[in-house]
């Protein structure tokens, strides 16, 4: 938690324990102060939190063990059309979304397996171009087994996903608690993300400091010298590309539940760099880094489009710049400006892998 | 009274005819090699020989193409990287190669990766302090920003966690100012001492010779030479060859 508290600027070194509390009640908060500027802005902050896992687990493999992976979203893909094909009209299987979510992150883990071992031996570059290819790979599968079988639907994409119901209530209906006051289901949603992203959070934190942790970190500086104290990098990277897999597979879960809606054109080229950015712009192999990067790249362009657009239509009548063209833009502007003002990230990681304090805690003497 | 010296049991590690080859260059070309418990020994030679091809394959980081080694009786020459350390071979590779972004408490602590034996780690790691007091002053610091000496002086303290009974060095002197060369061959000497087995690589031929017990003499891929390492330092060829003196004729080897 330390390492969050990190995300405050001035509080979090002075007092990191308050620093904790502002998050929390920054992050329970934050719907009710964005739904004063309308709706939208709640399902704004739904989709960041969805961004944050992606984030989270991208981090797991770019920033922890060091694999540059440019097609992380297909894990995303995986994981939204699990959904699809477990909870929809579209085969007509509507399994509870207990079983649903850990078979789309089951799916999705696998999957990361499957790009894992035939890249075993690539580094830097030619890693990066692999996972690119796996990437489009799969958003191509999607995009076309619709023929001669049926089972994406093709570019159409898959309609009416089941909702999210957990234990017998449904998050996609306004809560009634009494006649005139209702909980809106965008702020169910988002509540249980933010629970979803908190759990992710803790599992992480302990992953780093853990014995895994601290091997992805020796693997990522040197992978000879790893090797060469007795780590098993090949297992490793499976791990790291799997588990990073399955917080992919979560959150395209969550996704197509939310949305209830799949297609193609979600899981782009586009959307994985997108991930990376944030990753990379908040400070590689940092979680308080990336769940900032996160926040601000996904929510930033969603300010942006909502101002650009009328404001075009008011200057030239017209739009000349497409939202998504200007969220692109962005994301580079954003890029640029890192490289030049940190270089290292918003946060920059100093992350301590060591069990010191622990071994401390558990009597063994130093 | 017999004056010969008691015939060693099975050696601590044999090479048979190992070839090892990588991206269609045969690197080794077959050698044999062996060294006994607690002995010190070295491989000289110079740039390109395959001294650190062959000390990347006895450590498991390299496929063999041909041969066998052998460690403690066992075949050893198919086994991973991790499961060798495990038996107690362990690297200090070429370059230090120290974890840059951890500490160096970190760095330490990473050598016993395959250890579970909490309370033997921390008695390994304070005997490492007193053999290396400059790393103990340093724990907290990052590794990346020691100097070239401390690099090595920490890298050969890891590899010391790991309780290793066979040490692989490959060129510790690189790059070093010789006043910190000697501190390091020192610690390696007390290493020795303990009883450690210690294979070295050098180009530095003479710091290896008077270092090392026995040597071999490596050129291209093949074993040219092999003796004591009093015996190596006299021998015309190796002096003309390695250790850069002019020979009788007066030309340079």
């Amino acid at each position: 938690m330390n390492e969050l508290a990190s995300a405050v600027p001035w509080l979090g070194r002075r007092n990191p324990q308050a620093a904790r509390w502002l998050i929390v009640i920054v992050a329970i908060a934050a719907p009710l102060v964005a739904v004063l500027f309308g709706r939208t802005w709640v399902r704004v902050l739904d989709f960041a939190l969805l961004y944050v896992m992606l984030a989270l687990g991208l981090n797991l493999v770019v920033g922890f063990a060091g694999l540059l992976d440019l097609g992380y979203i297909a894990f995303y893909a995986v994981g939204a059309y699990t959904a699809a094909f477990l909870a929809s009209p579209h085969f007509g299987v509507h399994l509870p979304f207990w079983i649903v979510l850990p078979v789309a992150a089951g799916c999705a883990a696998l999957a990361g397996i499957m790009l894992g071992f035939p890249v075993l031996r690539l580094r830097g570059d030619y890693l990066a171009i692999v996972t690119l290819g796996f990437g489009e790979i799969v958003r191509i599968f999607l995009n076309n087994l619709n023929y001669p079988v049926n089972i994406t639907n093709g570019p159409q994409g898959i309609n009416t996903l089941d909702p999210l119901v957990l234990f017998g209530w449904d998050l996609s209906r306004n809560l009634e608690i009494t006649e005139n006051l209702s909980i809106n289901s965008l702020f169910l949603y988002y509540y249980f993300f933010l629970a979803c992203v908190a759990g992710s959070i803790v599992f992480i934190q302990r992953l780093q400091v853990s014995r895994v942790g601290r091997a992805w970190a020796a693997m990522r500086d040197d992978e000879l010298a790893a090797k060469a104290i007795g780590i098993n990098t090949r297992n490793l990277k499976l791990l790291a590309f799997s588990l990073g897999a399955t917080f992919g597979g979560v959150a395209g879960g969550l996704f197509g539940a939310f949305q209830g809606f799949v297609s193609p054109e979600s899981f782009s080229l586009m959307e994985s760099i997108a991930v990376l950015t944030m990753v990379v712009f908040g400070g590689m192999g940092n979680v308080a880094g990336a769940i900032v990067g996160a926040l601000i790249l996904s929510a930033l362009p969603e300010i942006l489009r909502h101002l650009a657009v009328p404001l075009q239509q008011t200057l030239f009548g017209t739009v000349l710049l497409d939202p998504e063209v200007l969220r692109m833009l962005l994301l580079s502007l954003a890029m640029i400006l890192m490289m030049l003002l940190k270089p290292a990230g918003l946060i920059p990681a100093h992350a301590r892998y060591s069990h010191v304090e622990h071994l401390k805690r558990h009597g063994v003497s130093r | 009274m017999n004056t010969d010296p008691p015939n060693p049991p099975s050696p601590l590690l044999r090479l048979d005819g190992v070839q090892i080859a990588y991206s269609g260059i045969q690197a080794v070309k077959g050698i044999d090699l062996q060294l006994h418990r607690g002995e010190r020994v070295s491989l000289i030679g110079a740039n390109g020989a395959g001294k650190t091809t062959t000390l990347n394959a006895i450590a498991g980081l390299l496929p063999l193409a041909r041969g066998e080694i052998l460690y403690d009786g066992d075949r050893i020459g198919q086994l991973p990287a991790h499961k060798r350390l495990r038996r107690g071979i362990a690297l200090v590779p070429e370059g230090r190669g120290i974890f840059t972004r951890l500490t160096v408490e970190e760095n330490l602590r990473m050598g016993a990766y395959s250890r579970r034996d909490a309370a033997g780690i921390e008695a390994d790691l304070e005997r490492v302090y007193t053999m290396l007091p400059r790393i103990k002053e340093r724990l907290a610091q990052v590794a990346g920003t020691l100097s070239g000496g401390e690099q090595q002086m920490l890298a050969i303290g890891r590899a010391l966690l790991s309780r290793p009974k066979l040490l692989l060095l490959d060129e510790p002197s690189m790059g070093l100012a010789p006043l910190i060369v000697e501190k390091i061959f020192e610690v390696l000497r007390s290493v020795g001492n303990e009883g450690v087995t210690i294979l070295l690589v050098e180009q530095n031929a003479n710091l290896a010779l008077e270092f090392s017990q026995r040597a071999y003499v490596m050129e291209s891929g093949r074993i040219t030479l092999s003796g004591s390492g009093p015996e190596l330092l006299t021998d015309p060829k190796v002096r003309t060859a390695y250790l850069g003196e002019i020979d009788a004729v007066g030309e340079r080897g």
